[in-house]
């Protein structure tokens, strides 16, 4: 692999014509692996980074039905925090921020890691003692979590909407500092780049259909380029999921939505922070180009497409119109929708599924761009040792067999 | 914006409708003779189905539970089925 430096950058911009070589290769299938990962998004990129740092384990394929990363992991809204409730949450979230602080280092490719703050905006006194509860659940949990005064959160965002008719007037909030942005595209380029570079195998525009099964036991899987033999595969397939575990006979308890994006034209720097209204359910940021980028809950209706509706749409708007009037004369450049993997206690899926062989690292929902680094790092422990990482043992599917979710909708209010 | 029809009140937004399961699950039963993995099954596995589906939806203003079926890459609407309609089998 080619290592990126500052010199590298000076020889090459110097040149008439940069020889800079792809990030990583375009790879042709072999017939068989050590390991296959069906998925070519973050978690599933980083799976086979891990598999092959953590463990030794290089003899890998990527198997991506389109390009790498352009499923949910190039179309959300990039926001990294750990402020959950349930320890078991904070845990995991946490181990994922604390890779994602050194990623950049370890990846030698920039992610643009941003830890500019993530609030949450209050509105009532009642809303006021939820970020207590939320504050005193992170300090407990070891993560750092402050509360701030009306006062306080002005300073931060002088834009909120301070006019006497304001719906949601400001009443506090709560700041997680550690908490911010990262260029999603780079996240998912710096681990194939770094995939690649241990040997890793990534296949673009192959469709994985179904499987093959020896004796119960899964042995390969039938893609729309062939058969390709593993004994061991892991899912990290997002919306996609339900259907490949359909054909091993197995339901999931997730259901797909769509949640949808938008981004405004640019304009100069005006938000340093990720702010999240507990009224409105809207939340916004600036990107590194200027663009107010913001979003929302997720559309109402089960879809496996990725298009949003228009009611779902006019909440989102109409919140961020509240919470800040004058991006009012904005003009809105894009909207788009990913497919979300949805399950009850809005926690991820990450375990065995009953096909001996079969690991699944799923149902991330509306939350699971900063669970990137953490779920590549289970699911590969989980492959390579054919065993739980005490940190994804609560996440295992087993837990709706014992009652024992992880209700993170009710524990922490909003995703994202 | 799509339209949905109550069966009792007819048609309307799609903000008025609220979507709760999947059709077609039976309640296992006896309660004692039910394993754990069989009643996880009940209550939160879902088929996920592309393509053409059943699902239970109330229409919130007027409470009336009932039948969807439309499509879920489509999202073509086929038609409602009151719950007592489709329990008696009339549909
Ligand atoms: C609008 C929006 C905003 C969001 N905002 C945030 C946020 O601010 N913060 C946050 O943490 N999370 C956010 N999320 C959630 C986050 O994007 C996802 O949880 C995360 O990207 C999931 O990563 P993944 O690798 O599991 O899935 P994906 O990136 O979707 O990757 C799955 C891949 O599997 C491939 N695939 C599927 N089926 C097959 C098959 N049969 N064969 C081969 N390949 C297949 C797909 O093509 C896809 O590339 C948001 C999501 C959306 C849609
Ligand atoms: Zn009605």
């Amino acid at each position: 692999m080619e290592n990126y430096h500052i010199g590298s950058l000076i020889t090459q911009g110097l040149k008439k014509k940069p020889s800079w070589k792809p990030a990583w290769r375009k790879a042709k299938a072999k017939p068989s692996y050590d390991v296959i990962i069906i998925g070519g998004g973050g978690h599933g990129l980083a799976t086979a980074y891990y598999l092959a740092k953590n463990h030794g384990i290089k003899n890998v394929a990527i198997l991506e039905k389109g390009p790498i990363g352009l499923g949910n992991t190039g179309r959300n809204t990039t926001t990294i925090r750990s402020n959950y409730f349930y320890p078991e949450s904070v845990a995991l979230y946490d181990l994922s921020l604390r890779l994602y602080e050194n990623l950049s280092k370890e990846l030698n490719f920039n992610i643009m890691f941003s830890q500019r703050g993530m609030m949450m905006v209050a509105h009532t006194p009642t809303q006021m003692e939820i970020c207590n509860r939320i504050a005193n659940a992170m300090v407990i949990n070891g993560v750092d979590g402050e509360l701030l005064t009306a006062r306080q959160v002005m300073d931060k965002i002088p834009l909120w909407n301070k006019k006497k008719d304001a719906r949601y007037k400001c009443h506090g909030g709560i700041m997680q500092n550690r908490g911010g942005v990262a260029r999603h595209d780079a996240v998912a380029w710096g681990y194939a780049r770094a995939a690649d570079g241990f040997g890793v195998d990534i296949i673009e525009n192959c469709m994985v259909e179904d499987f093959l099964l020896e004796a119960g036991r899964v042995k390969g899987v039938i893609t729309s380029k062939g058969e390709i033999r593993a004994d061991r595969i892991g899912i990290a397939a997002a919306g996609g999921t339900p259907y490949l575990v359909a054909k091993l006979g197995q339901n999931l308890p997730i259901l797909d939505y769509a949640l949808q994006a938008f981004v405004t034209e640019p304009i100069k720097p005006c938000l340093d922070v990720v702010v999240l209204s507990l009224g409105t359910g809207t939340y916004v940021l600036q990107s590194d180009k200027g663009e107010i980028v913001f979003g929302g809950g997720l559309d109402r209706i089960p879809t496996h497409t990725q298009r949003g509706n228009l009611p779902a749409q006019e909440t989102v708007v109409s919140g961020l119109l509240e919470m800040f009037p004058s991006f009012g004369q904005l003009k809105l450049l894009r909207q788009w929708a990913g497919v979300v993997d949805v399950v009850p206690d809005s926690s991820p899926l990450i375990g065995p599924i009953d096909t001996p062989g079969v690991y699944i690292n799923c149902g991330w929902g509306t939350g699971g761009f900063k669970a990137i680094p953490a779920g590549g790092w289970l699911l590969a422990h989980l492959i390579a040792k054919d065993e739980h990482h005490f940190i994804s043992e609560p996440f295992d599917l087993n837990r709706f067999n014992t009652g024992r979710l992880i209700d993170e909708a009710t524990g922490s209010g909003i995703a994202h | 914006m799509q339209i949905f029809e109550c069966p009792f009140c007819g048609e309307r937004n799609e903000t008025e409708f609220h979507f709760l399961t999947e059709a077609g699950k039976e309640r296992p039963e006896p309660a004692e003779e039910v394993s754990d993995s069989r009643w996880a099954e009940y209550l939160y596995l879902h088929k996920s189905p592309r393509g053409k589906t059943s699902e239970i939806w109330v229409h919130i203003p007027c409470g009336e539970f009932f039948i969807l079926q439309r499509d879920t890459v489509t999202r073509e609407v086929y038609q409602s089925i009151s719950l007592q309609d489709y329990q008696t089998k009339k549909v």
